[in-house]
Protein backbone atom coordinates (compact mmCIF):
# COMPACT_ATOMS: atom_id res chain seq x y z
CA UNK A 1 0.00 0.00 0.00
CA UNK A 2 0.88 3.85 -0.44
CA UNK A 3 0.81 4.11 3.64
CA UNK A 4 2.00 8.38 3.05
CA UNK A 5 1.46 7.84 6.82
CA UNK A 6 4.78 6.38 6.99
CA UNK A 7 6.64 9.02 6.43
CA UNK A 8 5.35 10.75 9.37
CA UNK A 9 6.20 7.31 11.51
CA UNK A 10 9.14 5.90 12.26
CA UNK A 11 11.46 6.36 9.49
CA UNK A 12 9.34 4.11 7.19
CA UNK A 13 10.36 4.02 3.64
CA UNK A 14 7.12 4.79 1.32
CA UNK A 15 6.56 1.95 -0.23
CA UNK A 16 5.57 3.26 -4.06
CA UNK A 17 8.99 3.09 -4.69
CA UNK A 18 8.70 -0.86 -5.22
CA UNK A 19 5.81 -0.05 -7.79
CA UNK A 20 7.74 2.30 -9.50
CA UNK A 21 10.78 0.36 -9.79
CA UNK A 22 8.57 -2.44 -11.57
CA UNK A 23 8.99 -1.24 -15.41
CA UNK A 24 6.01 -2.29 -17.53
CA UNK A 25 7.88 -3.90 -20.14
CA UNK A 26 5.71 -4.32 -23.54
CA UNK A 27 4.07 -7.90 -23.50
CA UNK A 28 5.76 -9.63 -26.02
CA UNK A 29 4.70 -13.16 -27.01
CA UNK A 30 7.85 -14.11 -25.33
CA UNK A 31 7.91 -12.43 -22.29
CA UNK A 32 4.33 -13.80 -21.95
CA UNK A 33 5.47 -17.51 -22.73
CA UNK A 34 8.17 -16.82 -20.30
CA UNK A 35 5.73 -15.43 -17.26
CA UNK A 36 3.50 -18.33 -18.02
CA UNK A 37 6.29 -20.79 -17.35
CA UNK A 38 7.17 -18.94 -14.33
CA UNK A 39 3.87 -18.80 -12.99
CA UNK A 40 3.23 -22.62 -13.50
CA UNK A 41 6.92 -23.32 -12.47
CA UNK A 42 6.01 -21.24 -8.89
CA UNK A 43 4.73 -22.77 -6.16
CA UNK A 44 1.14 -21.23 -5.92
CA UNK A 45 -0.81 -19.90 -3.05
CA UNK A 46 -3.06 -23.23 -2.23
CA UNK A 47 -5.92 -22.05 -0.18
CA UNK A 48 -7.01 -25.18 0.41
CA UNK A 49 -4.87 -27.23 2.09
CA UNK A 50 -3.71 -30.34 0.14
CA UNK A 51 -2.43 -32.89 2.71
CA UNK A 52 -5.51 -33.65 4.57
CA UNK A 53 -6.16 -36.89 6.18
CA UNK A 54 -9.65 -36.88 3.85
CA UNK A 55 -7.67 -35.54 0.97
CA UNK A 56 -5.55 -38.52 0.94
CA UNK A 57 -8.27 -40.98 1.39
CA UNK A 58 -9.97 -39.36 -1.39
CA UNK A 59 -6.71 -39.84 -3.91
CA UNK A 60 -7.38 -43.95 -2.81
CA UNK A 61 -10.56 -43.76 -3.99
CA UNK A 62 -10.47 -42.10 -6.99
CA UNK A 63 -7.06 -44.55 -7.77
CA UNK A 64 -9.01 -47.67 -7.24
CA UNK A 65 -12.31 -46.52 -9.15
CA UNK A 66 -9.48 -45.60 -11.85
CA UNK A 67 -8.16 -48.69 -11.78
CA UNK A 68 -11.19 -50.48 -11.91
CA UNK A 69 -12.69 -48.79 -14.89
CA UNK A 70 -9.67 -48.21 -17.05
CA UNK A 71 -9.32 -52.40 -16.33
CA UNK A 72 -12.80 -52.84 -17.00
CA UNK A 73 -12.25 -50.42 -20.19
CA UNK A 74 -9.09 -52.19 -21.61
CA UNK A 75 -10.70 -55.30 -21.09
CA UNK A 76 -13.63 -54.35 -23.16
CA UNK A 77 -11.43 -53.29 -26.04
CA UNK A 78 -9.25 -56.52 -25.50
CA UNK A 79 -12.89 -58.71 -25.92
CA UNK A 80 -13.79 -56.53 -28.88
CA UNK A 81 -10.46 -56.89 -30.47
CA UNK A 82 -10.21 -60.69 -30.50
CA UNK A 83 -13.66 -60.88 -31.91
CA UNK A 84 -12.61 -58.78 -34.61
CA UNK A 85 -9.56 -60.80 -35.53
CA UNK A 86 -11.49 -63.76 -35.22
CA UNK A 87 -14.36 -62.73 -37.13
CA UNK A 88 -12.87 -61.56 -40.17
CA UNK A 89 -10.47 -64.35 -39.67
CA UNK A 90 -13.39 -66.96 -40.02
CA UNK A 91 -15.30 -65.20 -42.44
CA UNK A 92 -12.72 -64.99 -44.90
CA UNK A 93 -12.52 -68.78 -45.16
CA UNK A 94 -14.95 -71.89 -45.38
CA UNK A 95 -14.33 -75.56 -44.99
CA UNK A 96 -15.83 -78.38 -47.01
CA UNK A 97 -15.20 -81.54 -44.44
CA UNK A 98 -15.17 -84.62 -46.12
CA UNK A 99 -16.01 -88.01 -43.67
CA UNK A 100 -13.99 -91.27 -45.14
CA UNK A 101 -16.64 -93.33 -45.66
CA UNK A 102 -16.44 -97.70 -46.26
CA UNK A 103 -16.38 -99.02 -49.83
CA UNK A 104 -15.32 -94.95 -50.85
CA UNK A 105 -12.06 -93.68 -51.72
CA UNK A 106 -11.94 -90.46 -49.89
CA UNK A 107 -8.36 -89.34 -52.03
CA UNK A 108 -10.94 -89.41 -54.83
CA UNK A 109 -13.93 -87.43 -53.03
CA UNK A 110 -11.89 -84.93 -51.70
CA UNK A 111 -10.36 -83.93 -54.77
CA UNK A 112 -14.09 -84.07 -56.65
CA UNK A 113 -15.34 -81.59 -54.11
CA UNK A 114 -11.68 -79.21 -54.67
CA UNK A 115 -12.82 -79.33 -58.19
CA UNK A 116 -16.37 -78.54 -57.23
CA UNK A 117 -15.52 -75.70 -55.20
CA UNK A 118 -13.38 -74.01 -57.67
CA UNK A 119 -15.85 -71.71 -58.86
CA UNK A 120 -16.07 -67.88 -59.11
CA UNK A 121 -15.90 -65.95 -55.62
CA UNK A 122 -13.22 -68.01 -53.78
CA UNK A 123 -9.38 -67.06 -54.45
CA UNK A 124 -8.17 -70.20 -53.21
CA UNK A 125 -9.03 -73.79 -52.84
CA UNK A 126 -6.76 -75.97 -50.59
CA UNK A 127 -6.84 -79.62 -49.33
CA UNK A 128 -4.78 -80.46 -46.54
CA UNK A 129 -2.92 -82.98 -46.89
CA UNK A 130 -3.77 -86.38 -44.54
CA UNK A 131 -0.82 -85.21 -42.70
CA UNK A 132 -1.85 -81.64 -41.98
CA UNK A 133 -5.83 -83.25 -40.79
CA UNK A 134 -3.57 -85.29 -38.03
CA UNK A 135 -1.97 -82.52 -37.07
CA UNK A 136 -4.62 -80.67 -36.32
CA UNK A 137 -5.57 -82.90 -34.50
CA UNK A 138 -2.58 -83.10 -32.25
CA UNK A 139 -3.39 -80.62 -29.29
CA UNK A 140 -6.12 -83.58 -28.83
CA UNK A 141 -5.20 -86.86 -29.38
CA UNK A 142 -1.27 -86.08 -28.98
CA UNK A 143 1.90 -85.82 -30.61
CA UNK A 144 3.02 -89.65 -32.08
CA UNK A 145 0.78 -91.29 -32.37
CA UNK A 146 -0.29 -92.83 -35.41
CA UNK A 147 -3.19 -91.94 -37.04
CA UNK A 148 -2.74 -93.49 -40.65
CA UNK A 149 -5.30 -96.17 -39.09
CA UNK A 150 -8.17 -93.87 -37.73
CA UNK A 151 -10.81 -92.62 -40.27
CA UNK A 152 -9.51 -89.02 -39.76
CA UNK A 153 -12.08 -86.53 -41.95
CA UNK A 154 -10.62 -84.22 -44.36
CA UNK A 155 -10.61 -80.81 -45.19
CA UNK A 156 -10.67 -78.34 -47.70
CA UNK A 157 -10.16 -74.53 -47.12
CA UNK A 158 -11.82 -71.90 -49.50
CA UNK A 159 -10.61 -68.87 -48.96
CA UNK A 160 -13.05 -65.91 -50.29
CA UNK A 161 -12.14 -63.45 -52.53
CA UNK A 162 -12.68 -59.98 -51.19
CA UNK A 163 -15.78 -58.82 -52.59
CA UNK A 164 -16.39 -62.19 -53.98
CA UNK A 165 -19.89 -63.68 -53.59
CA UNK A 166 -19.55 -67.41 -54.23
CA UNK A 167 -22.93 -69.40 -54.69
CA UNK A 168 -22.88 -71.19 -51.94
CA UNK A 169 -26.83 -72.73 -52.63
CA UNK A 170 -25.37 -74.64 -56.15
CA UNK A 171 -22.11 -75.76 -54.58
CA UNK A 172 -24.18 -76.95 -51.88
CA UNK A 173 -26.22 -78.68 -54.55
CA UNK A 174 -23.18 -80.18 -55.96
CA UNK A 175 -21.37 -81.75 -53.24
CA UNK A 176 -24.41 -83.43 -51.76
CA UNK A 177 -25.61 -84.82 -55.48
CA UNK A 178 -21.59 -85.87 -56.12
CA UNK A 179 -19.90 -85.97 -52.83
CA UNK A 180 -22.42 -87.00 -50.29
CA UNK A 181 -20.20 -87.34 -47.49
CA UNK A 182 -19.06 -83.81 -48.10
CA UNK A 183 -20.22 -80.96 -45.99
CA UNK A 184 -19.80 -77.25 -46.56
CA UNK A 185 -19.37 -75.34 -43.55
CA UNK A 186 -19.70 -71.78 -43.43
CA UNK A 187 -19.21 -70.74 -40.18
CA UNK A 188 -22.43 -68.75 -39.84
CA UNK A 189 -23.46 -70.11 -36.54
CA UNK A 190 -20.09 -69.72 -35.15
CA UNK A 191 -19.99 -65.94 -36.32
CA UNK A 192 -23.44 -65.48 -35.16
CA UNK A 193 -22.62 -66.82 -31.60
CA UNK A 194 -18.99 -64.78 -31.37
CA UNK A 195 -20.59 -61.69 -32.33
CA UNK A 196 -23.61 -62.12 -29.73
CA UNK A 197 -21.25 -62.68 -26.84
CA UNK A 198 -19.07 -60.43 -27.35
CA UNK A 199 -21.46 -57.88 -28.05
CA UNK A 200 -23.15 -58.94 -24.38
CA UNK A 201 -19.32 -58.91 -23.22
CA UNK A 202 -18.74 -54.98 -24.32
CA UNK A 203 -22.40 -53.84 -22.72
CA UNK A 204 -21.52 -55.35 -19.21
CA UNK A 205 -18.40 -53.68 -19.32
CA UNK A 206 -19.70 -50.33 -20.22
CA UNK A 207 -22.43 -50.94 -17.72
CA UNK A 208 -19.92 -51.66 -15.11
CA UNK A 209 -17.42 -48.65 -15.90
CA UNK A 210 -21.07 -45.90 -15.53
CA UNK A 211 -20.97 -47.87 -12.58
CA UNK A 212 -17.57 -47.30 -10.84
CA UNK A 213 -17.89 -43.61 -12.50
CA UNK A 214 -21.15 -42.75 -10.46
CA UNK A 215 -20.15 -44.50 -7.83
CA UNK A 216 -16.46 -42.17 -8.43
CA UNK A 217 -18.68 -39.52 -8.57
CA UNK A 218 -20.89 -39.35 -5.74
CA UNK A 219 -17.39 -40.05 -3.51
CA UNK A 220 -16.10 -36.90 -5.34
CA UNK A 221 -19.22 -35.21 -3.92
CA UNK A 222 -19.19 -36.44 -0.28
CA UNK A 223 -15.72 -35.68 -0.42
CA UNK A 224 -16.37 -31.77 -1.81
CA UNK A 225 -19.17 -31.51 0.91
CA UNK A 226 -16.78 -32.50 3.89
CA UNK A 227 -13.84 -30.31 2.33
CA UNK A 228 -15.74 -27.22 2.83
CA UNK A 229 -17.62 -28.38 6.04
CA UNK A 230 -13.44 -28.37 6.85
CA UNK A 231 -13.11 -24.82 5.02
CA UNK A 232 -15.30 -22.90 6.63
CA UNK A 233 -13.25 -20.50 8.09
CA UNK A 234 -11.25 -20.32 4.44
CA UNK A 235 -14.24 -19.89 3.29
CA UNK A 236 -15.51 -17.24 5.65
CA UNK A 237 -12.48 -15.18 5.45
CA UNK A 238 -12.04 -15.18 1.31
CA UNK A 239 -15.48 -13.97 1.45
CA UNK A 240 -14.70 -11.29 3.74
CA UNK A 241 -11.55 -10.13 1.57
CA UNK A 242 -14.31 -10.13 -1.18
CA UNK A 243 -13.53 -13.48 -3.31
CA UNK A 244 -16.58 -14.20 -4.83
CA UNK A 245 -17.96 -17.23 -5.12
CA UNK A 246 -16.56 -18.41 -8.77
CA UNK A 247 -13.23 -17.38 -7.41
CA UNK A 248 -13.84 -19.91 -3.96
CA UNK A 249 -14.92 -22.69 -6.51
CA UNK A 250 -12.34 -22.11 -8.81
CA UNK A 251 -10.17 -23.12 -5.75
CA UNK A 252 -11.63 -26.25 -5.08
CA UNK A 253 -11.55 -26.50 -7.81
CA UNK A 254 -8.24 -26.72 -8.50
CA UNK A 255 -7.63 -28.75 -5.12
CA UNK A 256 -9.70 -31.62 -6.34
CA UNK A 257 -8.24 -31.77 -10.19
CA UNK A 258 -4.76 -31.90 -8.09
CA UNK A 259 -6.37 -35.28 -6.20
CA UNK A 260 -8.04 -36.38 -9.12
CA UNK A 261 -4.84 -36.13 -11.27
CA UNK A 262 -2.98 -37.93 -8.48
CA UNK A 263 -5.50 -40.51 -7.77
CA UNK A 264 -5.92 -41.00 -11.80
CA UNK A 265 -2.21 -41.32 -12.32
CA UNK A 266 -1.99 -44.18 -8.91
CA UNK A 267 -4.88 -46.02 -10.91
CA UNK A 268 -4.27 -45.46 -14.36
CA UNK A 269 -0.54 -46.42 -13.99
CA UNK A 270 -1.55 -49.27 -12.10
CA UNK A 271 -3.63 -50.43 -14.73
CA UNK A 272 -1.11 -49.70 -17.54
CA UNK A 273 1.50 -51.92 -15.53
CA UNK A 274 -1.01 -54.89 -15.24
CA UNK A 275 -1.85 -54.94 -19.17
CA UNK A 276 1.47 -54.62 -19.97
CA UNK A 277 2.37 -57.78 -17.73
CA UNK A 278 -0.55 -59.11 -18.72
CA UNK A 279 0.53 -59.27 -22.20
CA UNK A 280 4.21 -59.86 -21.61
CA UNK A 281 3.01 -62.84 -19.44
CA UNK A 282 0.47 -64.66 -22.46
CA UNK A 283 3.14 -63.76 -25.06
CA UNK A 284 5.56 -65.90 -22.87
CA UNK A 285 2.85 -68.57 -22.51
CA UNK A 286 1.74 -68.76 -25.91
CA UNK A 287 5.60 -69.45 -27.17
CA UNK A 288 4.56 -72.97 -25.49
CA UNK A 289 2.71 -75.39 -28.55
CA UNK A 290 0.22 -76.14 -26.23
CA UNK A 291 -1.55 -72.61 -26.15
CA UNK A 292 -1.25 -71.82 -29.55
CA UNK A 293 -5.09 -73.18 -30.06
CA UNK A 294 -5.66 -70.34 -27.41
CA UNK A 295 -3.73 -67.82 -29.07
CA UNK A 296 -6.06 -69.58 -32.23
CA UNK A 297 -9.16 -68.77 -30.11
CA UNK A 298 -8.59 -65.24 -28.21
CA UNK A 299 -5.76 -63.81 -30.15
CA UNK A 300 -2.22 -62.12 -28.09
CA UNK A 301 -3.90 -61.24 -25.19
CA UNK A 302 -1.72 -57.16 -25.66
CA UNK A 303 -3.74 -54.26 -25.98
CA UNK A 304 -2.48 -52.29 -28.74
CA UNK A 305 -1.36 -48.46 -28.82
CA UNK A 306 -5.33 -47.53 -28.91
CA UNK A 307 -5.69 -49.13 -25.91
CA UNK A 308 -2.83 -47.97 -23.73
CA UNK A 309 -3.76 -44.40 -25.22
CA UNK A 310 -7.35 -45.21 -23.93
CA UNK A 311 -6.45 -45.64 -20.62
CA UNK A 312 -4.56 -42.66 -20.24
CA UNK A 313 -7.26 -40.39 -21.70
CA UNK A 314 -10.06 -42.44 -19.31
CA UNK A 315 -7.46 -41.36 -16.30
CA UNK A 316 -7.66 -37.94 -17.23
CA UNK A 317 -11.19 -37.45 -17.79
CA UNK A 318 -11.57 -38.83 -14.28
CA UNK A 319 -9.16 -36.13 -13.21
CA UNK A 320 -11.38 -33.56 -15.13
CA UNK A 321 -14.97 -34.91 -13.85
CA UNK A 322 -13.43 -34.80 -10.39
CA UNK A 323 -12.47 -30.80 -10.53
CA UNK A 324 -15.98 -30.48 -12.44
CA UNK A 325 -17.86 -32.34 -9.95
CA UNK A 326 -16.46 -30.85 -6.89
CA UNK A 327 -16.76 -26.99 -8.53
CA UNK A 328 -20.55 -27.76 -9.58
CA UNK A 329 -21.06 -28.97 -5.86
CA UNK A 330 -19.23 -26.11 -4.35
CA UNK A 331 -21.10 -23.48 -6.18
CA UNK A 332 -24.19 -24.69 -5.42
CA UNK A 333 -23.72 -24.60 -1.97
CA UNK A 334 -22.05 -20.97 -1.81
CA UNK A 335 -24.72 -20.03 -3.41
CA UNK A 336 -27.37 -21.45 -0.65
CA UNK A 337 -25.00 -20.30 1.69
CA UNK A 338 -25.82 -16.91 3.63
CA UNK B 1 -19.93 6.42 2.16
CA UNK B 2 -22.46 4.10 5.21
CA UNK B 3 -26.10 4.82 6.08
CA UNK B 4 -28.05 3.24 8.72
CA UNK B 5 -32.24 4.67 8.68
CA UNK B 6 -34.13 2.91 11.92
CA UNK B 7 -31.94 -0.55 11.86
CA UNK B 8 -33.01 -3.14 13.93
CA UNK B 9 -31.51 -6.66 14.45
CA UNK B 10 -32.25 -9.74 16.62
CA UNK B 11 -30.73 -12.78 16.76
CA UNK B 12 -33.15 -16.00 15.83
CA UNK B 13 -35.99 -15.41 17.99
CA UNK B 14 -34.11 -12.75 20.58
CA UNK B 15 -34.66 -9.54 21.55
CA UNK B 16 -33.63 -6.89 19.44
CA UNK B 17 -29.84 -6.55 19.88
CA UNK B 18 -29.61 -3.56 17.67
CA UNK B 19 -33.08 -1.02 17.77
CA UNK B 20 -33.55 1.86 15.66
CA UNK B 21 -30.34 2.61 14.65
CA UNK B 22 -29.55 5.75 13.08
CA UNK B 23 -26.22 7.23 11.71
CA UNK B 24 -23.96 7.85 8.54
CA UNK B 25 -20.34 7.47 7.93
CA UNK B 26 -18.90 10.41 5.73
CA UNK B 27 -15.83 10.19 3.33
CA UNK B 28 -12.76 10.46 5.29
CA UNK B 29 -14.49 10.45 8.51
CA UNK B 30 -13.36 8.71 11.95
CA UNK B 31 -15.44 7.68 14.34
CA UNK B 32 -15.09 5.15 17.69
CA UNK B 33 -17.61 2.95 18.23
CA UNK B 34 -18.19 2.24 21.37
CA UNK B 35 -20.03 0.83 24.32
CA UNK B 36 -19.81 -1.91 27.00
CA UNK B 37 -19.00 -5.87 25.68
CA UNK B 38 -22.32 -7.38 24.54
CA UNK B 39 -23.73 -3.68 23.68
CA UNK B 40 -23.63 -5.15 19.92
CA UNK B 41 -20.56 -3.82 18.29
CA UNK B 42 -19.28 -6.43 16.88
CA UNK B 43 -22.83 -7.12 15.96
CA UNK B 44 -23.27 -3.72 14.10
CA UNK B 45 -19.79 -4.08 12.06
CA UNK B 46 -21.08 -7.01 10.82
CA UNK B 47 -24.10 -5.28 9.37
CA UNK B 48 -22.17 -2.93 7.51
CA UNK B 49 -20.21 -5.60 6.48
CA UNK B 50 -23.36 -7.06 5.13
CA UNK B 51 -22.65 -10.86 6.74
CA UNK B 52 -25.88 -9.85 8.47
CA UNK B 53 -28.93 -8.88 7.23
CA UNK B 54 -30.98 -6.25 9.35
CA UNK B 55 -34.43 -7.20 10.62
CA UNK B 56 -35.55 -3.77 9.60
CA UNK B 57 -34.65 -0.84 8.76
CA UNK B 58 -32.52 0.76 5.73
CA UNK B 59 -28.97 0.26 4.58
CA UNK B 60 -27.24 1.94 2.14
CA UNK B 61 -23.62 1.36 1.37
CA UNK B 62 -21.53 3.32 -1.19
CA UNK B 63 -24.72 4.73 -2.31
CA UNK B 64 -26.15 1.50 -3.27
CA UNK B 65 -29.54 0.03 -1.34
CA UNK B 66 -27.79 -2.56 0.72
CA UNK B 67 -30.85 -5.06 0.38
CA UNK B 68 -30.40 -4.93 -3.15
CA UNK B 69 -26.83 -6.22 -3.74
CA UNK B 70 -26.35 -9.55 -5.66
CA UNK B 71 -23.41 -11.38 -4.40
CA UNK B 72 -21.04 -10.13 -7.07
CA UNK B 73 -21.64 -6.47 -6.10
CA UNK B 74 -21.36 -7.33 -2.13
CA UNK B 75 -17.99 -8.81 -3.17
CA UNK B 76 -16.92 -5.85 -5.41
CA UNK B 77 -17.97 -3.60 -2.03
CA UNK B 78 -15.75 -5.69 0.30
CA UNK B 79 -12.87 -5.08 -1.64
CA UNK B 80 -13.24 -1.59 -0.78
CA UNK B 81 -13.74 -2.53 2.79
CA UNK B 82 -10.68 -3.59 4.94
CA UNK B 83 -11.43 -5.26 8.16
CA UNK B 84 -10.16 -6.47 11.68
CA UNK B 85 -11.81 -8.70 13.12
CA UNK B 86 -11.56 -9.50 17.02
CA UNK B 87 -10.50 -12.84 16.73
CA UNK B 88 -8.45 -12.01 14.21
CA UNK B 89 -9.36 -14.42 11.12
CA UNK B 90 -6.19 -15.35 9.74
CA UNK B 91 -5.72 -18.93 8.06
CA UNK B 92 -3.63 -20.86 10.07
CA UNK B 93 -2.10 -22.51 6.61
CA UNK B 94 -0.57 -19.72 5.34
CA UNK B 95 2.24 -17.93 6.37
CA UNK B 96 1.75 -14.40 7.89
CA UNK B 97 3.26 -12.85 4.28
CA UNK B 98 0.21 -15.44 2.43
CA UNK B 99 -2.14 -13.86 4.94
CA UNK B 100 -1.37 -10.05 4.40
CA UNK B 101 -1.21 -10.97 0.77
CA UNK B 102 -4.56 -12.77 0.80
CA UNK B 103 -6.61 -9.77 -0.45
CA UNK B 104 -4.49 -8.82 -3.46
CA UNK B 105 -4.01 -12.29 -4.14
CA UNK B 106 -7.97 -12.68 -4.41
CA UNK B 107 -8.18 -9.73 -6.76
CA UNK B 108 -6.09 -11.22 -8.73
CA UNK B 109 -2.47 -9.52 -8.68
CA UNK B 110 0.61 -11.19 -10.24
CA UNK B 111 2.43 -11.82 -6.91
CA UNK B 112 5.97 -9.66 -8.43
CA UNK B 113 3.61 -6.54 -8.39
CA UNK B 114 2.94 -6.45 -4.43
CA UNK B 115 5.36 -8.33 -3.02
CA UNK B 116 7.56 -5.93 -2.06
CA UNK B 117 4.33 -3.31 -0.54
CA UNK B 118 2.95 -6.52 1.68
CA UNK B 119 6.83 -7.03 2.92
CA UNK B 120 7.25 -3.41 3.74
CA UNK B 121 3.95 -3.35 5.52
CA UNK B 122 4.93 -6.33 7.76
CA UNK B 123 7.86 -4.68 8.71
CA UNK B 124 6.27 -1.76 9.35
CA UNK B 125 4.03 -3.52 11.50
CA UNK B 126 6.85 -4.80 13.14
CA UNK B 127 6.40 -8.19 11.27
CA UNK B 128 9.69 -8.33 9.82
CA UNK B 129 11.21 -11.63 11.53
CA UNK B 130 7.69 -13.24 11.14
CA UNK B 131 6.78 -12.97 7.24
CA UNK B 132 7.17 -17.11 6.94
CA UNK B 133 5.94 -17.73 10.11
CA UNK B 134 2.73 -19.56 10.14
CA UNK B 135 -0.38 -18.08 12.55
CA UNK B 136 -0.27 -20.24 15.28
CA UNK B 137 2.94 -19.99 16.46
CA UNK B 138 2.63 -16.33 16.59
CA UNK B 139 2.08 -14.24 19.70
CA UNK B 140 -1.95 -12.43 19.99
CA UNK B 141 -0.74 -8.82 19.28
CA UNK B 142 1.60 -10.33 16.33
CA UNK B 143 -1.52 -11.75 15.30
CA UNK B 144 -3.53 -8.41 15.74
CA UNK B 145 -1.16 -6.53 13.95
CA UNK B 146 -0.68 -9.05 10.93
CA UNK B 147 -4.80 -8.92 10.76
CA UNK B 148 -4.48 -5.26 10.68
CA UNK B 149 -1.55 -5.09 8.06
CA UNK B 150 -4.06 -7.78 5.85
CA UNK B 151 -6.95 -5.17 6.02
CA UNK B 152 -4.46 -2.10 5.09
CA UNK B 153 -2.86 -3.27 2.32
CA UNK B 154 -5.86 -3.24 -0.18
CA UNK B 155 -5.91 1.05 1.19
CA UNK B 156 -9.65 0.71 1.75
CA UNK B 157 -11.98 3.11 1.37
CA UNK B 158 -13.53 2.16 4.58
CA UNK B 159 -11.92 0.65 7.46
CA UNK B 160 -13.85 -1.65 9.87
CA UNK B 161 -11.68 -2.80 13.01
CA UNK B 162 -13.04 -4.47 15.95
CA UNK B 163 -11.20 -4.26 19.07
CA UNK B 164 -8.13 -3.78 16.87
CA UNK B 165 -5.59 -2.61 20.42
CA UNK B 166 -7.33 -5.44 22.34
CA UNK B 167 -4.40 -7.66 22.40
CA UNK B 168 -1.34 -4.98 22.16
CA UNK B 169 0.98 -3.26 24.91
CA UNK B 170 -0.08 0.58 25.23
CA UNK B 171 2.86 1.69 23.27
CA UNK B 172 1.72 -0.55 20.54
CA UNK B 173 -1.93 0.47 20.67
CA UNK B 174 -0.13 3.75 20.70
CA UNK B 175 1.27 3.25 17.26
CA UNK B 176 -1.39 1.46 15.57
CA UNK B 177 -3.91 4.29 16.33
CA UNK B 178 -1.26 6.58 14.60
CA UNK B 179 -1.77 4.50 11.80
CA UNK B 180 -5.43 4.22 11.67
CA UNK B 181 -4.97 7.90 11.89
CA UNK B 182 -2.57 8.53 9.19
CA UNK B 183 -4.40 6.18 6.78
CA UNK B 184 -7.81 8.28 8.43
CA UNK B 185 -5.81 11.49 6.59
CA UNK B 186 -4.82 9.76 3.47
CA UNK B 187 -8.47 9.29 2.35
CA UNK B 188 -9.42 6.37 4.46
CA UNK B 189 -13.02 6.54 6.44
CA UNK B 190 -12.57 4.66 9.43
CA UNK B 191 -14.38 3.05 12.28
CA UNK B 192 -12.72 1.40 15.45
CA UNK B 193 -15.34 -0.51 17.82
CA UNK B 194 -13.33 -0.21 21.25
CA UNK B 195 -13.76 0.02 25.08
CA UNK B 196 -10.17 1.22 25.65
CA UNK B 197 -10.94 4.68 27.04
CA UNK B 198 -7.78 5.96 27.10
CA UNK B 199 -7.37 4.98 23.42
CA UNK B 200 -10.31 7.27 22.42
CA UNK B 201 -8.62 9.79 24.36
CA UNK B 202 -5.58 10.07 22.32
CA UNK B 203 -7.85 11.57 19.54
CA UNK B 204 -10.07 13.89 20.96
CA UNK B 205 -11.38 15.06 17.30
CA UNK B 206 -12.60 11.80 16.34
CA UNK B 207 -16.66 11.06 16.78
CA UNK B 208 -17.88 8.93 19.10
CA UNK B 209 -20.61 6.42 18.62
CA UNK B 210 -21.85 5.27 22.03
CA UNK B 211 -24.07 1.78 21.71
CA UNK B 212 -26.23 1.25 25.18
CA UNK B 213 -29.50 -0.41 25.71
CA UNK B 214 -29.57 -1.55 21.99
CA UNK B 215 -29.46 2.22 20.78
CA UNK B 216 -26.93 4.41 19.50
CA UNK B 217 -25.76 7.89 21.00
CA UNK B 218 -23.39 10.11 18.51
CA UNK B 219 -21.29 13.00 20.14
CA UNK B 220 -19.71 14.37 17.24
N1 LIG C 1 -24.45 -15.24 16.52
C1 LIG C 1 -25.16 -14.81 17.58
N2 LIG C 1 -26.29 -15.44 17.93
C2 LIG C 1 -27.02 -15.02 18.97
N3 LIG C 1 -26.72 -13.97 19.71
C3 LIG C 1 -25.60 -13.28 19.42
C4 LIG C 1 -24.76 -13.66 18.35
N4 LIG C 1 -23.72 -12.81 18.28
C5 LIG C 1 -23.91 -11.91 19.29
N5 LIG C 1 -25.03 -12.19 19.96
C6 LIG C 1 -25.56 -11.40 21.11
O1 LIG C 1 -25.74 -10.08 20.67
C7 LIG C 1 -25.32 -9.18 21.68
C8 LIG C 1 -24.29 -8.22 21.13
O2 LIG C 1 -23.10 -8.94 20.86
P1 LIG C 1 -21.82 -8.27 20.21
O3 LIG C 1 -22.27 -7.55 18.98
O4 LIG C 1 -20.80 -9.32 20.02
O5 LIG C 1 -21.39 -7.25 21.30
P2 LIG C 1 -19.98 -6.50 21.47
O6 LIG C 1 -19.18 -6.73 20.25
O7 LIG C 1 -20.35 -5.08 21.69
O8 LIG C 1 -19.35 -7.06 22.69
C9 LIG C 1 -24.81 -10.01 22.82
O9 LIG C 1 -25.84 -10.10 23.78
C10 LIG C 1 -24.55 -11.36 22.22
O10 LIG C 1 -24.82 -12.36 23.17
MG1 LIG D 1 -17.39 -7.64 19.98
Amino acid sequence: MRVASCSAMDGCTSMTDASHREAPSAPTSDNRLKRSIQAFAQPRLTLIPADSTASRALVIVIAIMTFLATLTGGSAMLIYQASQNWNSAISREMTIQVKPQLGRDIEADVRKAADLARMPGFADVRIFSREESSRLLEPWLGAGLDLSELPVPRLIVLKIDPGGRPDLAALREQLSKQVPNAALDDHHIWLERLSTMSRALVVVAVIILLLVLLAMVLAVAFATRGAMAGSREIIDVLHFVGAPNRFIAAEFQRHFLKLGLRGGLIGGGFALVVFYLAGLLTAWWIASPEASQVEALFGRFALGALGYLTIIVLSAAIALLTAAMSRSVVLRRLRRMN
Amino acid sequence: MVRFENVGLRYGMGTEVLKDISFSVEPQSFQFLTGPSGAGKTTLLRLILMSLKPTRGFISLFGQDASQLTKDDISAIRRRIGVVFQDFRLLDHLTTYENVALPLFVQGQEESTYRPQVVELLRWVGLGDHIHSYPPVLSGGEKQRAAIARALIVQPELLLADEPTGNVDPTLARRLLRLFMELNKSGTSVVIATHDLALMDQFEDARRFVLGDGRLHIYD
